[in-house]
């Protein structure tokens, strides 16, 4: 009968994580449990929550709506000429976004997106509060995409000794 | 029972009915109490959870909730099921259940039936249940069910054996097969002499209990005896087609009988409604003897859930080569041994 040991082992291994379970929280013990509704969990680093745009580094070059596999980002945006540079200049050409909208009920969090964007107009944000009753008010606009940017977290390093990738937010 | 009634005089048909109302309360209450502490709480703590918070304080009254969602589902029937044996095989499944509280004393008189083959009815009724999920399974029309109710039909026999050969040991030593007087053998015999503690039989048929509560496990089909409602393999074995309160009625009977199975337990092996120190036919166990029994019971039962919280599944042939191989030489043996040695002391 070797398994004999094992089994009183696969036992106690039970019972010492209940009392640990029971065990007041002061004294290392406690449940894994959040309760959820009424403690928000901490996301873990680099979490993948929603996406927010940084409309001012945005350019409307369209790469993140092309290379979307869910067809899920819409832009549209116009020419504009803007003043010259320097005295004398060529007035510039520039786009304007109208829209950016990202419908999350297409959405499948995959982040190419935002790692496709040459500009940095696109950050993940760890924030998942966001549901709703009625699926079209899934689709969020700009300026709602815009409000996520506050909750953009630092970039944190991806390993030890690795240079720290910053956010470029012109400021 | 029949001595409380006996001096209020009541008619026959007057205790029956209020035998029965006291038994059909018993099995929901039980089987109620048995989830929410064992299958909600102690499972949830021995994985680091909370279980159910919401419902009720601390979540006490979820199961409550879970009765009244299955009451309102529809009661699904398969176009080529058996309609007549579908609807009976959940009540046979039960009626096993409530038959075996009949026999469990919570006292010397309070008990609904004292039967002088008390422990031969209770295995006896135990094994009726083995029909209702053959009933099941086979009116489901469903293949899983099938294999499911046939798995559950190969375990219950299997396991029956060691469970009635375990409980020989006991009888032999007890010298009865009432319940009752097992209990009073328990309160009245004696360790070396020593007399305070009584002698439960536990002590002396250790082997027996090992293997009374692994038979038990596998007649609960809880895991790791859980085979024939494998979800992983059979989505749910028997339970698959029943929906509603067909289904509650398996779930009722399971966890009553896991109850009235750990008070049988304690019956046999842990003195029942006895403890030290108030002899067995003092009036105080009037209140005292539920008391004690059910305490007897909890402790009981943790033993079941907690092996069932804690070990995987077994497969099929060695679950049937545990039963054959293992329990029922070890029982035989277990005899043999008691045999001798009340013959010889």
């Amino acid at each position: 009968m070797p398994q004999v040991p094992g089994l009183i082992k696969g036992l106690g291994v039970t019972f010492g994580e209940m009392v640990k379970t029971l065990k007041p929280d002061s004294r290392g013990g406690g449940p894994v449990t959040v309760d959820y509704p009424h403690v928000k969990e901490d996301p873990a680093p680099r979490a993948r929550g929603v996406i927010a745009l940084h409309e001012e580094n945005c350019t409307s070059c369209m790469l993140c709506s092309r290379e979307c596999p869910d067809w899920c980002i819409y832009i549209e945006a116009h020419k504009y000429l803007a003043p010259p540079r320097r005295e004398g200049g060529k007035p510039r050409q520039k786009n304007a976004l109208d829209r950016f909208d990202i419908d999350y009920s297409l959405c499948m969090y995959c982040g190419i997106c935002v790692e496709v964007c040459p500009f940095d107009a696109l950050f993940w944000s760890p924030e998942y509060e966001y549901s709703e009753p009625r699926i079209a008010d899934l689709l969020h606009d700009k300026s709602r995409l815009g409000e996520w940017m506050t909750t953009v977290p630092e970039f944190e390093s991806y390993e030890a000794g690795s240079e720290q990738k910053v956010k470029k937010v012109p400021s | 029972m029949t001595h409380l009634f006996a001096s209020i005089d009541l008619a026959y048909w007057q205790q029956t009915a209020i035998k029965l109302l006291i038994v059909t309360i018993l099995v929901p209450t039980t089987a109620l109490i048995f989830g929410i502490v064992f299958l909600f709480k102690v499972m949830s703590w021995m994985q680091s959870r909370k279980g159910p918070q919401e419902a009720g304080p601390r979540g006490l009254l979820q199961l409550l909730a879970d009765g009244a969602k299955f009451m309102q589902k529809e009661d699904l029937i398969p176009d080529k099921a058996d309609r007549f044996v579908f609807k009976t095989a959940p009540i046979v499944v039960l009626l096993s259940t409530l038959l075996l509280y009949v026999v469990l004393p919570a006292s010397q008189h309070l008990v609904v039936e004292d039967l002088d083959v008390g422990i031969f009815f209770a295995l006896a009724v135990s094994s009726v249940s083995v029909i209702g999920i053959l009933m099941a399974g086979w009116s489901s029309a469903n293949k899983y069910s099938l294999i499911g109710a046939i798995r559950a039909a190969g375990q219950l026999i299997a396991y029956e054996l060691p469970m009635v050969l375990a409980v020989v040991g006991v009888v032999i030593q007890a010298g009865t097969l009432s319940l009752n007087g097992i209990v009073a053998a328990q309160a009245n015999g004696a360790i070396f002499g020593f007399t305070a503690l009584g002698n439960p039989f536990i002590l002396t048929q250790f082997i027996g209990f090992f293997i009374f509560m692994a038979a038990v496990q596998a007649e609960l089909t809880q895991p790791p005896f859980d085979m024939p409602v494998a979800e992983s393999e059979l989505v749910g074995g028997y339970q698959v087609e029943y929906s509603g309160f067909r289904f509650l009625f398996f779930f009722l009977a399971e966890f009553a009988t896991a109850f009235v199975f750990a008070g049988i337990a304690a019956t046999l092996f842990l003195g029942g409604f006895w403890i030290p120190g108030v002899d067995i036919s003092s009036n105080a166990y009037w209140i005292l003897g539920p008391i004690v029994l059910f305490t007897k019971i909890m402790i009981v039962a943790f033993i079941i859930f907690w092996v069932r919280f804690t070990y995987p599944r077994f497969r099929e042939d060695q679950l049937q080569a545990f039963a054959w191989k293992w329990l029922i030489p070890l029982a035989l043996v277990n005899i043999l041994v008691t045999g001798i040695l009340k013959v010889v002391f």
